[in-house]
Formats: C-alpha cells, sequence, structure tokens
C-alpha cells in the first residue's frame, strides 16, 4: 500500500507481520492517521451534504405533492395530513384523465425501444464483424449523424410526415427507430460486440451456421448487456423527449406525458401547484424506477462508450 | 488509456467470398441504409434547400435565393438569441465539468458509501431534462419559491429568480450543473484506468497532491475530459425543453431565456415560417460544427495521448 512507503512511524501489524510470517491484516483506506480519519469523515459529511443539496427539491416535490392545498408551499419536509386530492384533482384536469397521456407514452417509448433494439444490433453487426465495400464512409457517416443537430432534420421531416398524415399519431416518433436512425446505439453496440472474442463466430461459421445465424444465435445473446444499455436508455430519453413530442403532437388525445404536463401549466397558470406537482411526480416515477433498476447497465454502457 | 478508440473497420474484402460477405453486411445494414436516406440525409438535403425558400406548408416553396440568410443578418431578436445561448454554453459548460472533475476526484478511491454517492449524483442528470423538473425549477425560482423561502429563514429577501431578466437564464445554468452527473460517471470509469503505480512512484519522489493532480490526473484524463467537452457543448446548443417551460414557450423575460433553438421552434410551429426555420437550422449546424473543429484544433495545445 502506498501509505506505507512514506509513513515513518512504524506499523506494528506489519511489523507483527513480520515476526509472526502471517499477512498483515489489512487496514482500511484513509484510516491510518488520527489526521487522516478527520479528512475522511470531513470529506463524507461534504459528499453527504451536497447529495443532499442536490435531491432535496425532488423530495420537497415529493411530499408537497401529498400535501393539502393550504401549505403545498411549506420549505420543510413536513407532513401533517396526508391527502392524495391532488392526484385525483391532477388526473383529470386537463381533456383526458392522465392515464391516457402516460399509455401513449407507454406506447411511444416501447415502439422505441423494440425499434433501436432490432435495427442497431442488425447495423451494429455488419459494421462490426464483417467486411465489405464502403464500410469506411458508411462508419463514418454514421457517427457524424450523431452529432447532427435535430433541429435541422426537423423541419423536412415534419413536412413529410404531415403530408402522410402521421402528425398527432406516434408514428413519427416510433417509425424511424426501426431503421437504426440512433447512431449512438449502434455505436454502443459496436463496441460491445468488438469486445467479444472473434473465435466464437468463426466456430459457428466453421460449423456451417450462415450470418444471419451467428447473429442470432451467438452475438445476440452474449451482446444482452449493450442491448440493456440501449433498452434502458432509449425509455429514459424518450420518456424526457419534449422536443419532438412536442412538435408532433398537438391535439390533446394524442398528447404523451411531457406535453400533457406542459399544457397543465398553460390550462391552468400559477394557482394549482399542488395538482402539477402530483402529476409532475407521476411523470418522472417511471425514469426513476428505469434507473434505479437499470443503474449498472446505465454506468456500464456510459463506461464502454465514454458516451453521454 | 480509455479514451474513447474508434473500432477498426476490416478493410476491402476480396474475392467471390468476399461479395458473399458484402452482400450479407449490406442486408444487415438495409435498415440503417433506408433510414439514413428517408430520415437523415434526405431531411438535410431537403433542408439546405428550404433555407433558399419562403415556405408556409400551404402554398409550396417559393424560391427566395438568399434572402432567408440576409434577414438573419438584421434580425436583432436572432442575434439576442445567439448571444443567449453562446453564454449559456460558455458558462454552463465549463461550469458543469468543474463541478462533475472535482467530485470524481473526491470520489475515485474505492471509498466507502461510493455507490450511494454515484446514485445520488447520477440521478439529476435521468430527470434534468423532462418537463416535471422544469416544472419544479418554475416553483423553486419563482417568488415565493423554495429558495426564497430557504432564504427568508436567514433574513435574506430574494427577488423572482425566473421573472428577474439578469438571473432567469442563471436559474437555467444551474440547472445545467446540477446534472453533472453524467460526466461524473464518464470521469470515474476514466480515473479507474490510470495506473495505481503512477501515483505510488510520484508519492516516492515527494510530489504532493497538486502535483500528481496536474502531472498525472489532469493529462491521463485529458482524452476524456477533452470527449465530455466535445458532447456536451454540442448538447448545450441544442438546449430546449427547460427554456421553453419555464418561459412558457415565450424565451421570456425579457427574451432572456430565449435559447436558438427555442427561436427556431417559435418561427418554425407556431409561425409557420418553414423556409427561414431552416436556414436557421443551417447557421446552428456551422456554428456548432465550426464550434467543435475549435474544440480539436485547441486540443492539440492540452489533451494528452499515450503512444
Amino acid at each position: 500500500m502506498r501509505t506505507d512507503l512514506v509513513d515513518t512511524t512504524a506499523d506494528s501489524s506489519v511489523t507483527e507481520a513480520i515476526i509472526t510470517g502471517r499477512p498483515a491484516p489489512r487496514r482500511p483506506r484513509g484510516s491510518t492517521s488520527p489526521a487522516g480519519r478527520v479528512r475522511s469523515v470531513l470529506k463524507h459529511v461534504g459528499l453527504a451534504l451536497l447529495a443532499l443539496l442536490m435531491l432535496y427539491p425532488l423530495v420537497w416535490m415529493l411530499v408537497a405533492s401529498f400535501r393539502p392545498s393550504e401549505d403545498v408551499f411549506t420549505p420543510g419536509l413536513s407532513l401533517e395530513g396526508v391527502t392524495l386530492e391532488n392526484y385525483t384533482l391532477g388526473w383529470d384536469a386537463l381533456s383526458q384523465p392522465f392515464g391516457r397521456y402516460l399509455l401513449n407514452s407507454a406506447l411511444v417509448v416501447l415502439g422505441a425501444i423494440i425499434g433501436n433494439l432490432v435495427s442497431c444490433s442488425l447495423a451494429a453487426y455488419a459494421f462490426a464483424r464483417l467486411t465489405f465495400r464502403g464500410s469506411k464512409w458508411m462508419f463514418g457517416l454514421m457517427l457524424l449523424t450523431i452529432m447532427l443537430p435535430l433541429q435541422v432534420i426537423i423541419v423536412p421531416q415534419y413536412i413529410m410526415f404531415n403530408s402522410v398524415g402521421w402528425v398527432n399519431t406516434v408514428l413519427p416518433l416510433i417509425v424511424p427507430k426501426f431503421f437504426a436512425t440512433d447512431g449512438f446505439f449502434i455505436f454502443l453496440m459496436i463496441q460491445f460486440i468488438r469486445s467479444l472474442p472473434r473465435e466464437l463466430d468463426e466456430a459457428a461459421r466453421i460449423d456451417g451456421c450462415g450470418h444471419f445465424r451467428t447473429f442470432t444465435q451467438i452475438i445476440l445473446p452474449l451482446m444482452t448487456p449493450a442491448l440493456a444499455t440501449t433498452a434502458i436508455f432509449t425509455f429514459i430519453w424518450t420518456w424526457n423527449d419534449f422536443f419532438s413530442q412536442v412538435i408532433y403532437l398537438t391535439s390533446p388525445e394524442a398528447y404523451t406525458v411531457q406535453p400533457a404536463l406542459r399544457a397543465f401549466i398553460d390550462s391552468q397558470g400559477q394557482s394549482s401547484w399542488g395538482p402539477l406537482f402530483a402529476m409532475s411526480i407521476i411523470s418522472i416515477l417511471p425514469v426513476f424506477l428505469a434507473f434505479l433498476f437499470g443503474q449498472k447497465y446505465l454506468v456500464r454502457g456510459v463506461a464502454t462508450t465514454g458516451l453521454k | 488509456m480509455t479514451a474513447p478508440t474508434l473500432p477498426r473497420i476490416p478493410s476491402r474484402p476480396r474475392g467471390r467470398k468476399g461479395i458473399r460477405e458484402s452482400l450479407a453486411a449490406y442486408g444487415f445494414l438495409a435498415p440503417w441504409m433506408i433510414g439514413m436516406l428517408a430520415f437523415t440525409l434526405g431531411p438535410v438535403v431537403a433542408s439546405f434547400f428550404l433555407s433558399f425558400t419562403k415556405y408556409n406548408l400551404l402554398q409550396p416553396p417559393t424560391w427566395i435565393g438568399t434572402q432567408n440568410y440576409e434577414k438573419m443578418l438584421t434580425d436583432e431578436r436572432l442575434q439576442h438569441a445567439l448571444g443567449v445561448t453562446l453564454t449559456y454554453v460558455v458558462v454552463a459548460v465549463p461550469f458543469q465539468l468543474v463541478v462533475a472533475l472535482g467530485l470524481a476526484m473526491l470520489l475515485d478511491r474505492g471509498m466507502r458509501g461510493m455507490s450511494f454517492y454515484r446514485s445520488a449524483f447520477y440521478l439529476p442528470s435521468m430527470l434534468g431534462s423532462s418537463v416535471a423538473i422544469a416544472v419544479l425549477w418554475r416553483q423553486m425560482f419563482g417568488a415565493d419559491g423554495l429558495v426564497n423561502q430557504v432564504l427568508a429563514m436567514f433574513g435574506v429577501e430574494g427577488a423572482s429568480w425566473i421573472a428577474d431578466p439578469d438571473t432567469a437564464l442563471g436559474t437555467l445554468i444551474l440547472l445545467h450543473v446540477w446534472t453533472f452527473g453524467s460526466p461524473l460517471v464518464i470521469f470515474l470509469a476514466g480515473l479507474r484506468n490510470i495506473p495505481r503505480m503512477y501515483y505510488e512512484a510520484a508519492q516516492v519522489d515527494g510530489a504532493g497532491p497538486v502535483r500528481r493532480f496536474l502531472s498525472i490526473t489532469l493529462p491521463l484524463l485529458s482524452p476524456i475530459i477533452f470527449f465530455n467537452l466535445v458532447l456536451q457543448v454540442i448538447g448545450a446548443f441544442q438546449t430546449f425543453t427547460q427554456a421553453f417551460v419555464v418561459s412558457n414557450g415565450t424565451g421570456g423575460p425579457s427574451d432572456a431565456t430565449l435559447f436558438f433553438t427555442l427561436y427556431l421552434y417559435q418561427k418554425a410551429f407556431p409561425g409557420f415560417q418553414m423556409g427561414y426555420a431552416s436556414a436557421m437550422a443551417w447557421l446552428l449546424l456551422i456554428i456548432i460544427a465550426a464550434v467543435t473543429a475549435l474544440n480539436f484544433w485547441l486540443s492539440k495545445w492540452w489533451v494528452f495521448y499515450e503512444d
């Protein structure tokens, strides 16, 4: 341990280890000296305070959403008289019950996840494992589109989808996903497939598997972590996406959760924060759950691509 | 080092087997190719064409040459929106990255409670772009919001941060900083890949913590810092939701949160000035490309690649 290299004070456990021939017990880091221990405690206090500061607004909104309307804005986290009034009021505040918007969002998210999983994994297999004419520039093109601002293509896309009557349906939000338009996920999957040993698919090829079977029987089962990362990121980003949803979904029956919440602000003004908070909490709950159960895959996905 | 290395793409195939493999590859890539043409390249070309036209969706587009671009030169709101966006990018992105890097330095040591802290700091990045958080921000920084109530406990009377043109943009910058978790997670992954022996050797040679940070951590992490910087800048130029919700789609107060994308949206969707909006989108693309190129050029002086 590096602390032992500079620490001139005699370390009795090491001495003991030398005498007895048994390995020295590992000491927890940061507790080598009283000063180090104080520093460690200070660090934890600081970090905990920062975590508290960051999460406090969220917890506060959660608590406030259960308060009767007259004391929604109490600053602390006290809760006298839990009521579901905000939830029942908020649920029916717009022309459709809020469940409708949740369902619409769920539909968009489900479609986007399936689309991304299927189309991006197909493309990623070709880029990662097959040799073909034009592979280099196609790969370059794919990387470039990751950086292309959505604003450049949204206007013509809108015109196109408008002309086929898809505005106010979920189709503009789902159909492109089946054509691997999210280059980011192709990139993530390529990185993952390349970390798999090539011998596996070569063995399958020798056994007479075609490329499609090699892909479905060998590669796809092995890349489930990358698929999970893709699914969770797609879930969270699509659920939160506001820009394209507010553009394509303008009639209240077609609203997903995000445009619905924004319509809520418009229709109620400042007066009904309680119900607005309640619906806000409902709207972030699915993302929170996805985060809670999928965090491992999110962190791993971030680490393998180095991307956001 | 873990700088995101691009995978090496196999070179040109040969022989009949090569042709077969090429055909298989095109099969796998067929959805991507169709998508690329129909939903990306097609619209890019169309957008370029539209930027030279006047088009309101009802009548067919009429060619007006470079008038849209000329109009941008005299559009004061557009220039103001550009200023707002640049201010946001220049302040919010470095601010967020410095916070993320500082915390990554504190967290990297296999310390106790690591996974708790990481979750606590990462969660806001997952929620930050949602309307719900913008709702929360509106309340928090409103005249009788959470922030002012806390300030009042200390006897400070706060302003209405959202309604004041001087502070409205600041609240959105804070919101961006609040989502420092995603670069933090990338930094943590990067720090874990710096061999510990470098630090041990430096310590033997008598290097203090500051010296170790400047001479080991910073150079070895610089490719990852650079990568985060490039991506965050590109993302920050496209900020939309928070400004839209906080200002009710107006970009107010007094255009203080009129982001470029918000102005573009106003022109295109309530305004149906599709030609002008397309020209604006191209200006945005050019600015982002130029800033990214500048970033890459500047990286020669501060980004350090091993080998």
